[in-house]
């Protein structure tokens, strides 16, 4: 799976941060507030906040506006499982992977990423 | 590494118990590789938080799991919802979404949940897990207290691996469920300048737990400088502000916490990565940073984040006796704690004072409170922490005193002396 990447420099909490039904992030204080995962491999140090982010990538999903696919620099449980609800629910895959910290950091929004 | 299973678990994956408990076994896999567990282990209990509304998705998730009359193996409690279905009439938002809300409620119940739908299944007796016993919780707050107060383990869960741990009866075999995860890596001292009436003031635990949770992160840190045997009321009030703050799973309060009767207990007899003090210029700039309302413009009270317990339903009462609130007063628990109350004439002398009581569901996820000018005061750290972004409100941060007497009073009214006056 290729896309072009969003980094975001500081963990989003999709529960409060995303938008489901418009894909925009939407928490004010986030560096990134404004843009559009959908479509872009979002890149991101961790996710954050909420266990209900599992249930706002599911809903992202099943409205078509969730992002490609998800890297991060560490596990996660919240969206690994938000991400195979999803895709026993709408048979949409977004791919939550984990990539070395250093790798996420030579990573520039718009670069196209294979996943 | 694969994650190790045992023949009920592959009976399970294989569809033996019906499609909806396969489902949850492959979502438990899933949690089990994303943190790392090498087998899964038997659960006792489980609290989900699944049951609140967050759009179609939760309700599509629910329904595919039910399919094949599947039901929880082990005794399960449920968090809030959306709504309120013993006070209907308190809901303020569209009917569809108080529909869809009511819904997913009623599916996991139908599950064989329990109906208790409250963030504080640990005020009541039967839902309590014992120490050391293994369980599946979700929800921030009763995930810390649930590790801390009852020594009982538990990773955080959240959002669909609650109900799957509930239906498999199985939890992944890592993080806190294992002794080693438990030790405290960092010690969080009260410095000398904080005085002793604070340390023995209500209104210190949710500041308290707001600086543990911006300095701990999702570490486990041990508290020293608290009095002893420091109540269940007050450590609530610690974890449900230290896990909206950071992320916080678990703390060791030294003297009151049953795995930390010591610092050395609670660091499992190794040295900490880092040792620090808590000052009280700390402590006083968290407080300010709790209140984002200016002026003494009162347009509510919302207190009971998480559930007010029988025991400060009580004192809401004592407090107010011959009293009546000038503004809106909403008090949120659970229904089991509620009925306690009912039982034992305290409902009826805080409704004569005014207070309108909140069951099921809470105040800054839901639209409950009536519009009017000015700021919420509130006594919970966690409900300051959210009810800004999430419902729009301006907040003051202080004691249950302060926003009682500020309710009789119909304005804000704060008393500084308990932080040395300032």
């Amino acid at each position: 799976m290729r896309g072009p990447a969003l980094v975001l420099g500081e963990p989003l909490s999709l529960w409060g941060g995303l938008d489901p039904a418009t894909g925009t992030i939407v928490d004010p204080r986030h560096p990134a507030h404004g843009a559009r995962v959908t479509g872009r491999v979002l890149v991101m140090p961790a996710a954050r906040g909420s266990s209900s982010s599992a249930s706002v990538l599911a809903e992202a999903v099943r409205a078509g506006t969730a992002p490609l696919a998800i890297v991060l620099a560490e596990r996660d449980l919240i969206l690994a499982v938000g991400s195979a609800v999803a895709a026993e629910l709408y048979g949409v895959h977004v791919p939550v992977v984990v990539r070395p910290a250093d790798a996420l950091a030579r990573i520039r929004s718009g670069d196209l990423v294979d996943v | 590494m694969p994650v190790a299973l045992d023949a009920r678990d592959r009976a399970m994956l294989a569809g033996d118990e019906g499609a909806g408990t396969a489902f949850a076994m492959r979502l438990v896999l899933v949690a089990a590789e994303a943190l790392g567990a090498e087998r899964l282990l038997d659960i006792t209990g489980a609290h989900v938080d699944s049951c609140l509304f967050h759009g179609q998705a939760t309700l599509d998730f629910v329904d595919r799991l039910a399919q094949g009359g599947t039901r929880v193996a082990v005794p399960t409690t449920l968090n809030v919802g959306l709504v309120d279905l013993l006070h209907p009439e308190r809901w303020r938002g569209g009917a569809a979404e108080a529909e869809a809300g009511r819904r997913l409620m009623d599916a996991y119940r139908a599950l064989g949940c329990r109906p208790t739908y409250t963030c504080a299944p640990y005020q009541t007796a039967w839902a309590r897990p014992g120490l050391g016993e293994q369980v599946a919780w979700a929800e921030s707050n009763a995930i810390v207290f649930c590790n801390s107060v009852l020594g009982a383990r538990t990773e955080r869960y959240g959002d669909f691996t609650d109900i799957a741990c509930a239906v498999t009866g199985r939890a992944p075999a890592a993080g806190l469920h294992r002794t080693d995860a438990r030790r405290a890596t960092l010690v969080l001292r009260l410095a000398p300048d904080v005085p002793a009436s604070l340390r023995d003031h209500d209104v210190l635990y949710p500041v308290l737990g707001t600086v543990l949770g911006r300095r701990a992160g999702s570490a486990v840190a041990a508290l020293v400088g608290l009095p002893t045997g420091v109540s269940e009321d007050r450590l609530k009030a610690v974890g449900a502000a230290a896990a909206s703050s950071g992320a916080v799973a678990m703390f060791h309060a030294v003297g009151s916490t049953p795995e930390a009767p010591t610092l050395d207990a609670a660091l499992h007899g190794a040295p900490p990565d880092a040792d620090e003090p808590i000052t009280l210029g700390e402590l006083r700039a968290a407080r300010d940073a709790l209140t984002t309302a200016r002026g003494d413009r009162l347009g509510a009270v919302s207190l009971g984040t998480p559930h007010a317990s029988l025991a400060e339903l009580r004192a809401v009462a004592e407090a107010l006796e011959g009293r009546r609130t000038r503004v809106e007063l909403l008090v949120s628990t659970g229904r089991d704690v509620l009925a306690a109350a009912a039982e034992e004439g305290v409902v009826a002398r805080l409704e004569a004072a005014g207070v309108e009581l909140l069951v099921d569901t809470c105040s800054y996820l839901a639209p409950i409170l009536r519009d009017a000018p000015g700021a919420v005061m509130t006594d919970s750290g966690k409900w300051a922490a959210y009810a800004p972004a999430n419902i729009g409100r301006e907040v003051v941060y202080a004691s249950r005193a302060d926003c009682l007497r500020s309710a009789v009073a119909g304005r804000v009214l704060v008393d500084l002396a308990p932080w040395g006056g300032a």
